[in-house]
């Protein structure tokens, strides 16, 4: 009962940061430039190009195509993109699964080094191989995502010859119906490797640092020293009474930068001319396609609660002692 | 047999690419010879009149051709129109290719030309283009006449936009019940994502904004073009640095535009082609007699001209990709004046700011865009910075194309930049709408934010619009920039250089031309 009252409550909260989300999407977008202009070529006369704008509706009062826009967003209509020519939500979709495949990507990255390495270096702070974690990561965390890029690009694919500069590659599988991914081929994972590096390359120095912080103070902790004194192997009490402990920050903290990893897509992609939601949403500014753009940022703010809700619930599951939000005490 | 397309249908186009992959393979693995090309922007249409940009005509030039076009040294040469004469002052007469089949298997003839002209006068964007043109009329199956309202110098120009399209395949309404032949430009349309040309390439699936893929149409009329490609993956790669790393690291054949800092990398690489041209592109910055008194002054306008270094920004910021321009017309063109040198020379601007009264100068905003042109923010910082040395203080802003525009239609600063492509590939076209008075109802002036007027240049140019004598109108041309010029009415910068590379063995030196279209029907590619 506690779970489905929940999660109503998350639905709904979902509602209304979508409607807000679309509230100020509407209103900054006459900032966002002319989308005529884009759409016309140089020499195509002001009074064409005013006609045009009445045939799409952009002469009317804020008011007038904001209800247009609400009405039909109800139905599942986010408008037409301008340069797709297709609906939003059609392009999103398709470029979806990209996008997904990226951040998988990183994240099996991020997970498989800095568990194992943040643990490492709590357990053995002054060993070498801690000081180049440590030294590595602060280099890290201060390099451009752009700059990584271009240089793996240039290491990997240029000099070394071994992975793809660009895109996904032809061979992808199609797991779903429009929906492909790249991870079951060889081709697919060679055009993987990069982008996925350099996505991760921006998370993964925090990660590091946090798990590395975190498992030092539950060292420190009475209970471990209990474990100590009571003659516990060491794996045991690093592993499973010391680390359990570690992930519930790391947990909140994951869900929060998943928010910050799908921003950093738009840069990752941009660079790799990876097609998926980044490189479309930041195409998408520079063409002025103003209802994607919009449909855009509704679609991320959904998918901030709907990861915010699941990792409230993981969180339940690592840690029974906490209670979900508006459950009975 | 023609593959046509719907965007939503991504099972069927798959379907579609593998066939016709099957297909080459089958029919010659021998001499198949695939092109892997990345440009920076693949083309937003399949339809050749939706709109006016150089991804359209890029594209144009593969499905489609032309009735005339330009080859490397301007020169006209026949294409789907053998020949042509003019019968009187108004009409134009073209005699059409024979045996000539569209990819639908349809037959050529001057029906598809009078269709095509049709529907360009339909078209938002060629309309303006095609105004001085009354009608297309066919005299037989192989004969079509061009009618224009007034004598028109730059009928064989303007042949160079008639693409002719199926006729037949774009009659009638499609499944959404809309006509065939209409251009909706931002809705879907038949013509959009389904295509019926002559030229050397089929469209065999199509992902907007991911890739093209084209094959050798097998029963292309050209039957003497070199060209021995017989499949073109064409991925769009937006960003510089990636684009000329896939060159490099053998991911793609061929890439445009090489942007200026790799220019030196890439020439000195032996495994890669690189070819560059001086382009037509006109770099200017107009300054604004409506919102600034001194601009009203002349000797403050060639004060101005005099104080910017434009060979040292062409040097240093352009890394010498690009050249000096004095006037509009870029060298080569009817209008051409050589006599018109660059000229920087800061003790005359001084001395003309002086002798205009303006000797403590005076202080005025700036407006340009920051990734429309090549380096166009970095240029703008640096007359910035000359400017101050005569004592003008520049408020610069610079701001990304799609919010410049709006800024510039309503004139929100006292010089901004603009640069030009003249469509017509004609002189007058730059002064018609850079330097003529503004006027809102003929359109002339459009994009002169400078609000330069000068009644004897409007009529100069009014003239040259119907002046058949070419080389009496080419004088007259020329003295217009001589007016110009002489008056200051902007400030030339430079024209941009236009670059293209690819590895060796890819012959791509033959195929490219000044305005940016690579035929790339006839580009050979070495065993």
């Amino acid at each position: 009962m506690a779970f489905v009252a929940f999660l109503i409550k998350r639905l709904l909260q979902a509602v209304l940061v979508m409607f807000v989300i679309s509230l100020i999407g509407f209103s900054i977008q006459d900032n966002l430039g002319d989308p005529l202009r884009e759409l016309v070529g140089q020499s195509v006369s002001e009074a064409q190009r005013e006609a045009m704008r009445d045939e799409l509706g952009l002469n009317d009062p804020f008011l007038v195509q904001y209800g247009r826009f609400l009405g039909k967003a109800v139905q599942g209509d986010l408008g037409r993109s301008y340069f797709f020519k297709r609906p939003v939500l059609d392009v999103i979709g398709d470029k979806f699964p990209a996008t997904a495949d990226l951040v998988l990507g990183a994240t099996l990255i991020i997970v498989l080094v800095s568990v194992p390495l943040g643990c490492w270096c709590a357990i053995r702070p002054r060993h070498w191989l801690s000081r180049i974690a440590m030294g590595a990561s602060i280099i890290g965390i201060s390099i451009p995502v752009f700059l990584t890029a271009i240089f793996l690009i240039y290491l990997f694919s240029v000099n070394l010859g071994w992975l793809a500069s660009f895109g996904r590659g032809e061979h992808l599988v199609e797991i779903a119906p429009g929906w492909t991914t790249g991870f079951l081929t060889l081709d697919g994972l060679s055009h993987l490797i990069l982008p996925s590096i350099a996505l991760s390359s921006i998370m993964m120095p925090l990660f590091i640092r946090l798990i590395r912080s975190e498992m030092m103070e539950i060292l420190e902790q009475d209970y471990i020293k209990f474990a100590w004194a009571k003659g516990l192997a060491a794996r045991r009490v690093w592993f499973l009474h010391a680390f359990k402990n570690t992930l519930l920050p790391v947990i909140t903290v994951g869900g929060v930068q998943i928010g910050t990893m799908l921003a950093y897509t738009i840069l990752t992609e941009s660079v790799f001319q990876w097609p998926g939601l980044g490189f479309m949403f930041i195409e998408a500014v520079t063409r002025v396609d103003t209802p994607l753009i919009i449909g855009y940022i509704i679609v991320v703010g959904l998918i901030f609660v709907v990861t915010n809700t699941v990792v409230d619930l993981i969180y339940t599951m690592v840690n029974p002692t906490v209670r979900l939000m508006g459950a009975a005490r | 047999m023609t593959f046509t397309l719907k965007s939503a249908a991504t099972g069927a186009l798959m379907a579609c690419a593998v066939a016709v992959g099957a297909d080459v393979a089958g029919v010659a693995p021998a001499d198949a010879k695939t092109l892997r090309m990345a440009y920076d922007a693949d083309p937003v249409s399949l339809d050749p009149q939706e709109q006016l940009s150089g991804g359209t005509l890029e594209m144009a030039h593969m499905v489609f051709d032309p009735l005339v076009r330009f080859t490397q040294d301007m020169a006209f040469e026949p294409r789907l129109a053998e020949s042509w004469e003019r019968i009187d002052d108004t009409t134009m007469r073209f005699h059409l290719r024979e045996g000539v089949t569209f990819h639908s298997g349809n037959p050529f003839t001057a029906e598809d030309v009078v269709f095509t002209f049709n529907r360009m006068k339909k078209s938002p964007d060629f309309k303006g283009l095609f105004e001085p043109f009354e009608a297309a009329k066919a005299i037989d199956d192989y004969t079509v006449d061009l009618i224009t309202t007034e004598p028109y110098p730059l009928v064989l120009n303007m042949a160079t936009y008639i693409f002719p399209m199926d006729k037949e395949f774009y009659t009638g309404t499609d499944e959404n019940g809309k006509p065939k032949d209409i251009i909706i430009k931002h809705g879907d349309a038949f013509a959009t994502s389904h295509e019926s040309g002559t030229g050397p390439f089929v469209v065999t699936a199509r992902e907007q904004g991911v890739r093209v893929e084209f094959t050798r149409f097998a029963d292309y009329w050209d039957t003497e073009s070199p060209g021995n490609v017989t499949e073109i993956i064409f991925t769009p790669i937006k960003e510089d640095p990636t684009r000329v790393a896939s060159l490099l690291s053998g991911g793609v054949d061929y890439i445009k535009p090489v942007p200026p800092n790799d220019l030196e990398r890439l020439g000195n690489d032996p495994n890669v082609n690189l070819v560059t041209m001086g382009g037509t592109r006109i770099i200017t910055l107009q300054m604004n007699q409506k919102r600034v008194e001194a601009f009203k002054d002349p000797r403050v306008r060639q004060a101005i001209v005099y104080a910017i270094n434009n060979a040292g920004i062409v040097d240093k910021i352009m890394k010498g990709f690009g050249t000096v321009a004095g006037q509009q017309s870029a060298p080569g063109m009817v209008g051409y004046n050589p006599d018109l040198t660059p000229r920087y020379d800061l003790a005359k601007a001084k001395a003309l700011m002086k002798e205009a009264g303006y000797e403590d100068g005076f202080s005025v905003t700036m407006m340009t865009p920051n990734n429309r042109y090549v380096n166009d923010a970095k240029i703008a910082e640096a007359v910035a910075a000359m400017l101050a040395r005569i004592n003008i203080k520049v408020d610069l802003t610079t701001l990304p194309k799609a919010q410049y525009w709006p800024e510039f239609d309503v004139r929100a600063a006292d010089i901004m930049m603009i640069g030009w492509h003249a469509d017509t590939e004609d002189s007058a076209n730059y002064t018609e709408f850079l330097t003529m008075t503004p006027n809102a109802d003929t359109g002339f002036g459009q994009y002169n934010a400078g609000n330069y007027s000068n009644p004897k240049v409007d009529e100069m140019i009014l003239q040259s619009q119907t002046m058949v004598d070419l080389e009496a109108r080419a004088a007259l041309l020329q003295d217009v920039e001589r007016i110009l010029y002489d008056d200051a009415a902007f400030v030339p910068l430079h024209w941009q250089n236009l670059s293209w590379a690819a590895r060796k063995g890819v012959h791509i030196e033959d195929i490219v031309n000044v305005m940016d279209f690579p035929y790339l029907g006839d580009l050979v590619i070495d065993d």
